[in-house]
């Protein structure tokens, strides 16, 4: 028999804040975590502003030499992983641990520690790399540092799929919770991708706003590129109610789909397949649908394509649905997006606040939803989704419902 | 060996291991300090940064202390490059 799926501990390391506490305060007062990048020399770089995770020091969380062995895109992933631990009160134990699975998202690994060793290679000709490049650069870093660091021996795997990563990675792990191949999975993504390089490919796609991130605006200029980690507990519902868990919220559906049609213009039919999947596998209907964390990069591609997405597949209901994109506030995260947003929309149903979609002006008419204008919203909504969308054409959309 | 180029060795070890200075001795032995593998190679890597010399890896993987890193490299650098101790 199939198992209900809840969440019961988040960790968030964000533009919004280095804990899922100051994040979500930001949130719901649409505060942007968007701003001139300071780790890199962006003298050269056309576009100037991101979302940075400010005063990060990584020897704040981590021993000796530690912070050497990490990349920053795997430091925020156990960051992450250790505050949603704590937060869901779990007594390991070996069973336990050797029953937990981890499952991360990321969409480009390590690449700022490869960049800054091609530099030394190629610029300045030193002829060697650091013997630590390979470790960091690997994009399950992440995971096999979270199983490292709190022993836990289940499966552990990381997922690139672009910018829905963690959404896949999070949909993977609640389906072997479901079905009990495992007891509890720490389930997200983490993304560190403010290096020269990086940046510069970004540049020449001219799709990166210069001034901030406005999505379903009529004036959005783009994406803004953000940075963090997100990482979520999930266990069977009967479990967490039996030592008496705190619930943050229930993951009820999972789908997926591919465009089969372009390497970067999504395809709203592709999409809108992923919704309905997700839909499907939780036997929802279009009307008991309350909230939509959207993709809304702010792209001038991206958000009318996902608002025909959503009105393919949920019909009429989508004049009623309210969505917004918290992108505006913590940024493009890439293969930590879908993470980042999950926790934002299981805190949405079990606070009863749905986050705004921050930087708004006026509405793009081919955008023309309920989009959350600039002001979070008291509203007690049972079911969401929260949707992703990736280069590639890979989508990847997940249900939740609320505690209550 | 010099004394002045044994404490640069020391000092390598001090720095990739983030431990306090003079925490580390001719005589320390790798496995007392907590060097694994990937550390043993952290360590040749600063070595190699630090004295300007390629190491061969014939041989480095059975040094086991700070003494058999000195003699390792001192055989390299008095054979000057004509041992795969190649200045770069």
């Amino acid at each position: 028999m199939e198992r209900r799926v809840v969440v019961t501990g988040v960790g968030v390391v964000s533009a919004l804040g280095k804990n899922a506490c100051e994040f979500w305060q930001a949130l719901i007062a649409a505060q942007s975590g968007i701003g001139p990048i300071t780790q890199v020399d962006m003298t050269d770089i056309k576009f100037k502003n991101g979302a940075e995770v400010r005063d990060w020091d990584p020897s704040e969380y981590f021993e000796g030499k530690r912070p050497d062995f990490l990349d920053r895109f795997a430091q925020f992933a156990v960051v992450a992983a250790r505050e949603a631990v704590k937060d869901a009160g779990i007594e390991w134990n070996s069973t336990l641990r050797e029953r937990t699975a981890i499952v991360t998202g990321s969409c480009i690994g390590g690449q700022s520690s490869q960049d800054a060793g091609f530099q030394d290679l190629y610029l300045f000709k030193k002829g060697r790399l650091s013997p630590l490049t390979i470790s960091r650069v690997m994009p399950n870093a992440g995971a096999s540092c979270i199983s490292i660091e709190m022993g836990i021996g289940g499966p552990a795997f990381t997922l690139s799929t672009a910018c829905s990563s963690a959404n896949h990675a999070i949909g993977q792990a609640f389906r072997m919770v479901r079905a009990g191949d495992v007891e509890m999975a720490l389930a997200g993504g983490s993304e560190a991708p403010l290096n020269f390089g990086h940046l510069k490919a970004w540049e020449s796609l001219r799709v990166v706003a210069p001034d901030t991130c406005r999505p379903f605006s009529v004036d959005r200029l783009g994406m803004v590129l953000g940075e963090g980690g997100a990482i979520l507990v999930l266990e069977p519902r009967e479990a967490a109610v039996a030592r008496g868990a705190k619930i943050y919220g229930e993951i009820v559906g999972f789908g997926m789909s591919s465009d089969a049609s372009h390497l970067t213009q999504s395809s709203s039919q592709g999409a809108s397949r992923a919704i309905d999947g997700a839909m499907r596998d939780a036997g929802l209907a279009p009307e008991q649908i309350g909230y939509i964390n959207a993709h809304g990069t702010a792209t001038l591609l991206n958000d009318p394509m996902e608002v025909a997405a959503i009105r393919l597949a949920l019909g009429q209901r989508a004049d009623r649905i309210p969505i917004s994109s918290t992108k505006s506030m913590h940024g493009h995260a890439l293969g930590a997006a879908g993470a980042i947003e999950a926790i934002a929309t299981v805190l949405a149903l079990k606070n009863c606040t749905l986050p705004p979609t921050a930087n708004f002006t006026t509405i793009d008419p081919r955008c023309d939803m309920d989009v959350i204008p600039n002001t979070a919203r008291h509203a007690d909504v049972e079911y969401a989704l929260s949707n992703s969308f990736a280069f590639g054409g890979l989508n990847a959309v997940l249900a939740f419902k609320s505690p209550r | 060996m010099t004394d002045e180029m044994i404490g640069r060795v020391i000092s390598c070890v001090e720095k990739t291991q983030k431990l306090p200075p003079e925490s580390v001795t001719i005589d320390s032995k790798f496995e007392d300090l907590g060097i694994d593998s990937l550390d043993g190679v952290n360590i040749l890597y600063a070595l190699e940064t630090e004295f300007n010399v390629s190491i061969p890896d014939e041989g480095v993987l059975g040094i086991k202390s700070v003494r058999e890193a000195i003699d390792q490299l001192d055989r390299l650098l008095s054979a000057g490059g004509t041992n795969g101790a190649v200045r770069a």
